[in-house]
C-alpha cells in the first residue's frame, strides 16, 4: 500500500457523473449517501476501490460511485467480487445486492463466499420485494404478503439474512437502516475495516413497492422499543426508558424490565467477538413483536480470509519448488530422445 | 499389422510388424487402465510412434465382473507415423468374461486373445450374461486364443509377499502386462521403476507387483504361449526430444505457457465434472507458475469467478464440458458484452443433458458460436490431437487478450484423455505475448467523456484501436476508475445507453472486432491433392481419423485434399479460396451435422455429412467408405 501521503477524499469525490435513476424516496439514496461519506473516511486510495453488484434496484450502485465498478448479472456478484479480489489482493472489494439477488437466485453463491472467508465485504439491501421487476414478493417478505405474485398474501417461510450468514460462517454479520445515518455510516466503516468476508443487512424502504415495511423500527415514535442496537461490551438493554433488556434462561431468550424483573447484572452482555455462534444465531432470530430487532454488529470474529491462504500456499509452493521453469515443467515425465 | 518377415525372424522366432493394436480389458477394478498407461509409456520410450484410446465407463465401480463394469485402454504403437488408436484390434487381453464379450467385435480374425480362464467360472459367465462359457463352444475359433490360468498363476507369484488374497489379486493386472511385454518384445525397466516410486513406502506392495510383472514376463518367455513374438521397430519422428502427453495434460501446460510468456496471473476456477477435471487438478500444482486456482461451488460461480480476475487484469479461465457450458452461458454474454478477455475450455462428452458423461463427441460447436441471448459472437478454436491442446490453449489466451473477447476452446473427450509423443518445445520459437494495460488518460482523440467536461484527459472505458478492441484498464490504476456491466453502452464512454441506433452500432461492432481475428490467424492449409474432386473437411479431434482415411484413399489414386479447422470463428481469411477449388465436400463429424450447417450457410457449398454419435472415435474405414462413396455418386 502507498506510504506516500493520500490526498484527503470528500464525500463528494465518490460520486460518478451518472444520473442517479431510482424513485424518489427510494432509501437506496441514503445508503449511496452515507457509503461516499464513510469511504472519504477511510484513508485508502480511492483507485482501490471497486463495487460489484448483481441486478436489481441496489445493483445499480456501482454507476453512481467514482470508483472501479462492474455491474453484473443477477445473483452472481459474490463469483465476480471473488474473481476480482485474488487477482488483485490489494483492492477493497464491496459487492452490493438485494433481498431477490442475494437470497433467492444467488443463495449459493452469498453462502460460499461467506463460508470461504473472502476478504468482500457484501452489503443486502433488504426491502422484502421485487422492485425493479415492479413488486414481486421476494424470499425476504413475511407470511401474508400481498404481491403481484401472491395475490392471497405469501404463505412461505422467509429467509433470514443474517441467521443464514452465521450458519455459512461468516466472520463479521451487522444490521443496519438506511433511515438512521449515523449508525448506517459506522455500520459500513466497520465492514471497511474488517478483514475476511462481512455481511451487513440495511433494512432499506421501497418507497414504491412495499413503504413503510420497517416503520416499527425506523421511525422515532417506535424505534427504541422496538429496535435494540448493540454495542460490544455493553449489556443488552433498549425501550424509550432504556430499562428494557435481554435475559437468558438457559438457551432461551426473554425480555426483561430491569429493576421490576432482575437487575442489570442479569441481562446478556453482548460480545461481539466470541467464537460460539449460538448468541449471534438468537439475536439474528429477534424478531418484533416478541422481541426488539437487532442493530449493529452481532459478530465479528477473525479468522485468516481466503486471500490470505491462497497467497501463502502461493508463496510456499514457490518457496518449495522455486519460481516455474517451463522446461522443468514439459519434461517432467518419461522422456526419449529421436535422433 | 501388415506384418514384414525379416530374413533372422524365424529362427529367434521374432516377426517384424509395422504396428500393432492393443486393448487391455477387464472390471473397472482390475487396473487395465493403468496397465494400459504403462504399456504406452514404455513403447513411447522404445521410439515407436503412439495413440491411445482410454475407455471407460460412466460407473466408478459397478458391480464387479459385469457388463456395465468393463473399462479398457487400448493403445495403438509403430514404426510409422500414426494418427489414431487404431480400428481393430491385433491383440486383446480379457481379464473376464464381460470384457471378452464387450470387446470381441473389435478384435481382428485371426487376431490374439489372451484370456485370464480363471475368470471363466459359472458365476463369473452368468454375470456377463453368457449361457455357455465361450472358452469351450468353440465360438473363439477364429482367433489365436492364448488362455492363460492368470488368477493362479499370479497368486503362485506372490504367495511368500504376505498379501492377503484381495490383494494378491490386485496384482494381477501387472502379471497380464508382464506378459504382453515379453510378447511385443517391450522391456520391463520402467514399469519396475515406475512400482517403486510408486509403492517404495509399501515394501510388500512393491515386492508383490515387481514379482507378479517379472512372474508374466517369465511365464511368456518359459511356458512360449505363442510361437511367435512380435517386434515393432523404432518410428521414424522428427528429431528431437519426446515425451507422451494427453490433451489434458497439453492443455494445462499450454495455459500455463502462455500466462508466463505474457508475464500475467493466471486464475483459473472449475468445477469438478469428467472429462475436464484433470485441467484443474494440474493447474492446482502449478502455484509456484503464479497459477491461482480455485474450485467453485458451482459452474457459475467458477466461470464469475474467472470472469471477475479478468476484469481485475489476470487471464481468467474456466474448464467444463457441455452441462457447464450451458449453466456459464449468462455469464459468458456478460463478457462479451464488457469486453474481457476470458478463456472457456469445453471438453465435450455424449449429450445431451448428463448424456454419455465419459464418452466422446463434437456436439457442442452450435452451443459455443450460438449458446447465449442476443447477438453475441465469442471465438473459438478447437486442437486437433492431445499434443495440439498446447498449442490451441495457447492461442486461445493470445486470442482473448489480444481482442479483448471470450474465447471458447473446444476440445473432446477422446483427445483429452488420449495420448501421443510430444516434441518438448522450444521456448524460443513459441510465438511472443504480449499484454498492455492503460496506465493513464486516452481521451486525446477529441472524443468527450460526460464527465471529463472541462477536465484535461479522462478514461474512456470503450475506446477501441484498429481491430476494434478497448483497453483492458486494471482496477488498482490512479485515474482509470470506470464502470462497466452488462447493460448496453455507449461506444467510447460505456456509459449506460439504451438508444436503438447505439445499441445497433455496438452489436456490428462487437461482431466486427470478432472477425477482425481472422486478419491474425493463419490459413487454412490444404492437406494432400491442392484441388480436384473432393474435399474433406474436419474440425477438432477427428484430425487423426480424417488424415489417415485421406492418406489412404490417395494411396489408391483418388484425388482428395483434406482441410481441418483449428480456428471456427472466425474461419480463416482464406477459407472461401479453398472451397473454391474442389467439386464435391464431406464433412465428417462426431454430432449430427454442426460445423456443415455453419458452411453450408456461410458459404453456400452443397457439401455433405458424414456423422457418427456412438461416443466412439471415427474408424478410419468407416470414413474411407464415405470417402469412396462420395466419390461414386
Ligand atoms: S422500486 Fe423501490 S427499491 Fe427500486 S428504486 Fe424504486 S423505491 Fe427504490
Amino acid at each position: 500500500m502507498a506510504t506516500t501521503a493520500l490526498p484527503t477524499l470528500k464525500p463528494q469525490d465518490f460520486a460518478s457523473d451518472q444520473e442517479i435513476r431510482w424513485c424518489p424516496g427510494c432509501g437506496d439514496y441514503s445508503i449511496l449517501a452515507q457509503m461516499k461519506k464513510a469511504l472519504s473516511t477511510l484513508n485508502f486510495p480511492r483507485e482501490k476501490m471497486a463495487f460489484v453488484s448483481g441486478i436489481g434496484c441496489s445493483s445499480r450502485f456501482p454507476y453512481y460511485m467514482n470508483t472501479y465498478g462492474f455491474h453484473t448479472i443477477h445473483g452472481r456478484a459474490p463469483t465476480f467480487a471473488t474473481g476480482l479480489k485474488l487477482a488483485q489482493p490489494e483492492l477493497m472489494v464491496w459487492v452490493v445486492t438485494g433481498d431477490g439477488d442475494g437470497l433467492s437466485i444467488g443463495g449459493n453463491h452469498l453462502i460460499h463466499a461467506l463460508r470461504r472467508n473472502i476478504d468482500i465485504k457484501v452489503l443486502l439491501f433488504n426491502n422484502e420485494i421485487y422492485g425493479l421487476t415492479k413488486g414481486q414478493y421476494s424470499p425476504t417478505s413475511r407470511v401474508g404478503t400481498k404481491s403481484k405474485t401472491t395475490l392471497q398474501g405469501s404463505v412461505d417461510s422467509p429467509i433470514r439474512p443474517l441467521s443464514m450468514a452465521i450458519a455459512a460462517e461468516a466472520t463479521f454479520v451487522a444490521r443496519t437502516m438506511d433511515l438512521d445515518p449515523n449508525h448506517l455510516t459506522m455500520t459500513l466503516q466497520r465492514a471497511a475495516a474488517h478483514k475476511g468476508s462481512a455481511f451487513v443487512e440495511i433494512y432499506q424502504n421501497c418507497k414504491i413497492f412495499n413503504d413503510g415495511v420497517f416503520e416499527y423500527v425506523t421511525e422515532k415514535t417506535t424505534k427504541s422499543d422496538n429496535a435494540m442496537f448493540l454495542e460490544h461490551g455493553k449489556p443488552m438493554i433498549f425501550g424509550k426508558d432504556r430499562n428494557k433488556g435481554i435475559r437468558l434462561n438457559g438457551l432461551t431468550p426473554e425480555v426483561v424490565t430491569i429493576g421490576k424483573d432482575c437487575a442489570l447484572d442479569d441481562v446478556v452482555v453482548h460480545d461481539e467477538n466470541v467464537e460460539n455462534p449460538t448468541m449471534a444465531y438468537l439475536l439474528s432470530r429477534f424478531m418484533c413483536p416478541a422481541f426488539p430487532e437487532a442493530f449493529g454488529v452481532v459478530r465479528n470474529v477473525s479468522k485468516p480470509s481466503y486471500d490470505e491462504l491462497q497467497a501463502k500456499q502461493s508463496a510456499d509452493a514457490l518457496a518449495k519448488k522455486g519460481k516455474g521453469d517451463l522446461m522443468k515443467m514439459f519434461k517432467n515425465d518419461d522422456l526419449w530422445t529421436v535422433e | 499389422m501388415s506384418a514384414t518377415a525379416t530374413p533372422d525372424s524365424a529362427s529367434r522366432k521374432v516377426q517384424e510388424v509395422e504396428s500393432i493394436t492393443i486393448r487391455f480389458a477387464g472390471d473397472s477394478g482390475d487396473g487395465m487402465q493403468l496397465a494400459g498407461t504403462q504399456f504406452t509409456n514404455v513403447s513411447a520410450v522404445l521410439g515407436n510412434d503412439i495413440a491411445t484410446f482410454p475407455d471407460f465407463p460412466a460407473e466408478i465401480r459397478a458391480p464387479a465382473g459385469t457388463l456395465a463394469g468393463v473399462s479398457g485402454f487400448q493403445v495403438h504403437f509403430a514404426s510409422s507415423d500414426i494418427h489414431t488408436p487404431g480400428d481393430t484390434l491385433n491383440c486383446l487381453v480379457v481379464m473376464n468374461p464381460a470384457a471378452l464379450k464387450t470387446n470381441l467385435r473389435d478384435l481382428e480374425p485371426g487376431g490374439i486373445l489372451i484370456v485370464n480362464s480363471d475368470s471363466f467360472g459359472a458365476n463369473d459367465l452368468k454375470k456377463a450374461k453368457y449361457t455357455v462359457n465361450p472358452l469351450e463352444d468353440g465360438s473363439l475359433k477364429g482367433y489365436r486364443v492364448v488362455r492363460v490360468a492368470i488368477d493362479t498363476l499370479n497368486r503362485e507369484a506372490v504367495k511368500e509377499c504376505g498379501l492377503t488374497p484381495k490383494d494378491s489379486d490386485r496384482c494381477k493386472n501387472f502379471f497380464a502386462l508382464g506378459l504382453v511385454y515379453w510378447m511385443f518384445e517391450r522391456p520391463m525397466d520402467g514399469t519396475l521403476k515406475y512400482i517403486k516410486d510408486k509403492f517404495g513406502k509399501k515394501i510388500d506392495v512393491l515386492e508383490a507387483n515387481t514379482r507378479s510383472l517379472k512372474a508374466g514376463y517369465n511365464y511368456g518367455d518359459t511356458v512360449e504361449v505363442m510361437p511367435v513374438q512380435y517386434r515393432v521397430a523404432k518410428a521414424k519422428m522428427t528429431p528431437g526430444v519426446y515425451r507422451k502427453i494427453t490433451g489434458n495434460e497439453a492443455m494445462a501446460m499450454g495455459l500455463v505457457t502462455a500466462s508466463t510468456l505474457a508475464e500475467k496471473q493466471l486464475v483459473f476456477s472449475g468445477y469438478p465434472i469428467t472429462p475436464a477435471s484433470d485441467i484443474l487438478h494440474q493447474l492446482a500444482d502449478m502455484k509456484n507458475f503464479g497459477v491461482k486456482t480455485l474450485q467453485a461451488e458451482d459452474e457459475i460461480a467458477a466461470v464469475g469467478i474467472a470472469i471477475g480476475a479478468a476484469y481485475g487484469g489476470a487471464i481468467g479461465i474456466t474448464a467444463t464440458s457441455g452441462p457447464g457450458i450451458c449453466l456459464k452461458a449468462e455469464a459468458i454474454g456478460l463478457a462479451v458484452m464488457t469486453e474481457l478477455p476470458l478463456v472457456v475450455i469445453d471438453v465435450q462428452r455424449g449429450g445431451p443433458s448428463t448424456g454419455l458423461p465419459t464418452k466422446t463427441e463434437q456436439a457442442d460447436l452450435l452451443q459455443a458460436m450460438f449458446g447465449r441471448n442476443g447477438e453475441c459472437p465469442v471465438a473459438i478454436v478447437a486442437p486437433r490431437s492431445p499434443g495440439d491442446c498446447f498449442d490451441m490453449a495457447f492461442e486461445a489466451i493470445r486470442i482473448a487478450t489480444q481482442f479483448m473477447v471470450p474465447t471458447f476452446v473446444l476440445s473432446d473427450g477422446y483427445i483429452a484423455n488420449g495420448a501421443e509423443p510430444w516434441p518438448i518445445p522450444d521456448l524460443s520459437k513459441l510465438p511472443s505475448i504480449k499484454v498492455q494495460h492503460p496506465t493513464g488518460p486516452n481521451s486525446s482523440n477529441g472524443q468527450t467523456h460526460e464527465n471529463g467536461a472541462g477536465e484535461p484527459g479522462t478514461f474512456l472505458p470503450y475506446k477501441r484501436n484498429e481491430l476494434l478492441v478497448r483497453p483492458w484498464a486494471i482496477p488498482g490504476t490512479p485515474g482509470l476508475e470506470h464502470r462497466i456491466g452488462g447493460i448496453e453502452k455507449q461506444d467510447g464512454t460505456g456509459n449506460v445507453n439504451y438508444d436503438g441506433h447505439n445499441h445497433e452500432h455496438m452489436v456490428k461492432t462487437r461482431a466486427q472486432k470478432v472477425a477482425n481475428i481472422a486478419k491474425t490467424i493463419p490459413d487454412l492449409e490444404i492437406e494432400g491433392d491442392q484441388d480436384g474432386d473432393l474435399l474433406v473437411i474436419g474440425w477438432g479431434g477427428t484430425y487423426g481419423s480424417i488424415a489417415t482415411a485421406v492418406q489412404r484413399a490417395r494411396r489408391k489414386g483418388l484425388k482428395v485434399g483434406q482441410v481441418h479447422f483449428r480456428h471456427l470463428n472466425p474461419f480463416p481469411k482464406n477459407t472461401a479460396e479453398v472451397f473454391k477449388k474442389f467439386k464435391k465436400f464431406l464433412i465428417p463429424e462426431l454430432n449430427a451435422g454442426q460445423l456443415l450447417l455453419l458452411l453450408r450457410a456461410q458459404f453456400l457449398i452443397p457439401a455433405q455429412g458424414y456423422n457418427k454419435v456412438q461416443g466412439r472415435p471415427f474408424l478410419v474405414s468407416e470414413l474411407e467408405e464415405a470417402i469412396e462413396g462420395i466419390l461414386k455418386s
